[in-house]
């Protein structure tokens, strides 16, 4: 599987393949290029990619251009985090966290 | 592991003012470190057009003014770091900042720039549905609201700003309002009041947000005849100010009662020597983005200054410079 130490971009089509079907645990990002907020989240999801490659895939989705994934998982707050684990969501976090915040709430399923 | 170089100064924050004082300090070569925290950029990371910036005639997105802000502080030489501060250690010549990584920085000075927090009511269901219809940034969540009616909540610039901008997405904007008056400036507020999607209910407090798993509506009471109603909304967009986000160090530094750092005079020096504040955390008067740049430059100032008199009286010696 996937050990990537940058964060991997999904879309609508890519997401069941690359998140759902992962059998490494999957933090997928949500965001979008007009959110500020999301450009604080971006490089604290960089460094949590590069140190937990093998352990965690880091995705990321721009909600502009994959609508549908957010409506099935009830988006309407960017940034949102969702922790998959084998297929299902697990964690959710809203808005932009620290490094050892985030590390923190997943904590107990990676 | 925490044995860093003591810096000149540590600026912790990273707004207009934490930047315009990585900008000075950085040409005063002071070496600053800055603790930029995950809030990088600060308020303005979540406003649209900012027009009364001056030098931009034609106005500039808030996020575009931070990143120039930055990369001019980074041009300098200035050192900036994502990180949050965990704790700080403020008395003595040398100041230490702890990051929430556990990392320990030593510096003799160090400018508290950490801004404000958007405030929230205190009203049920609005804490739950956070993120599920519950939103304190419309040009994050807008977007998702198309074609739907929602409630802005507030009275001040904000409130106005957020709520013409959402009706580029919504079908309706309710701006609820506790009371009659408005704080908001007159251009903005004529600017909503000309927009036929918005309406205004004012006299109004809101009393709960209704939903189960996504907001379904606002309840609210007005104030006058004390009846609760309820909007059929399915987002509650909360403009109601700020906090100032002093809680690392109220215990360190004065503060008055509502939180606000309290510095001296026209200055920016706080009550604990060395130690000097700038922007929102110590403005409840202003708040623009410009006088927070103008207070992070003054605070900037004040450091340097400080820093050449006590090294002249030779008060700090350099204790604990090399470790």
């Amino acid at each position: 599987m996937s050990t990537s130490t940058t964060p991997l971009t999904v879309t609508d089509d890519s997401f069941a393949a690359d998140v759902l079907a992962s059998t490494t645990p999957v933090l997928v990002d949500f965001w979008a290029a007009w959110c500020g907020p999301c450009k604080m989240v971006a490089p604290v999801l960089e460094e949590i990619a590069r140190e937990k490659a093998g352990v965690l895939t880091v995705a990321k989705i721009d909600v502009d251009a994959n609508p549908s994934t957010a409506r099935d998982f009830q988006v309407v707050s960017i940034p949102t985090l969702i922790l998959f684990k084998d297929g299902k969501p697990v964690t959710r976090i809203v808005g932009a966290k620290g490094k050892a915040a985030l590390l923190k709430e997943i904590a107990d399923v990676i | 592991m925490s044995s860093q170089p003591t810096h000149g100064v540590i600026i912790i924050g990273s707004g207009p003012a934490g930047y315009t004082a990585a900008i000075y300090t950085a040409r005063a070569q002071l070496h600053p470190l800055v603790f930029e925290g995950t809030s990088f950029g600060g308020a303005l990371m979540t406003t649209t057009e900012v027009e009364n910036y001056p030098g931009f005639r034609a106005g500039i997105q808030g996020p575009e003014l931070m990143d120039e802000m930055r990369e001019q502080a980074l041009h300098f030489g200035a050192d900036l770091q994502i990180e949050d501060v965990e704790s700080v250690s403020l008395a003595g010549p040398i100041k230490e900042v702890v990051t929430a990584g556990g990392e320990t920085h030593r510096a003799r000075a160090v400018i508290l720039a950490m801004g404000a927090a958007a405030r929230y009511l205190g009203v049920p269901g609005e804490q739950e549905l956070l993120g599920r219809g519950v939103s304190v940034c419309a040009t994050c969540d807008g977007f998702f609201f198309k074609n739907q009616d929602i409630a802005v909540i507030g009275g001040g610039d904000s409130a106005m700003e957020e709520a013409t901008f959402l009706t580029k997405f919504a079908r309706s904007v309710t701006l609820v309002h506790r009371r009659e008056e408005f704080r908001a400036s007159k251009i903005m507020l004529e600017r909503a009041r000309a927009n036929d999607k918005i309406r205004f209910l004012t006299n109004t407090t809101v009393v709960a947000v209704d939903g189960d798993s996504t907001v379904t509506g606002l309840r609210v009471r007005n104030a006058l005849t004390g009846q609760e109603s309820t909007l059929a909304v399915t987002g509650v967009f909360i403009a109601v100010g700020h906090d100032p986000r002093s809680a690392l160090v109220r215990d360190v530094v004065d503060v008055d009662a509502e939180g606000y750092v309290q510095v001296w005079g026209r200055s920016t020096a706080t009550s604990v020597d060395g130690v000097f504040a700038a922007g929102d955390l110590v403005d409840r008067t202003y708040r623009q983005a410009i006088t927070a740049a103008g207070s992070g430059c003054a605070a900037a100032i004040d450091a340097e200054r400080w820093l050449a008199d006590t090294r002249d009286s030779g008060t700090t010696e350099m204790i604990g410079a090399h470790r």
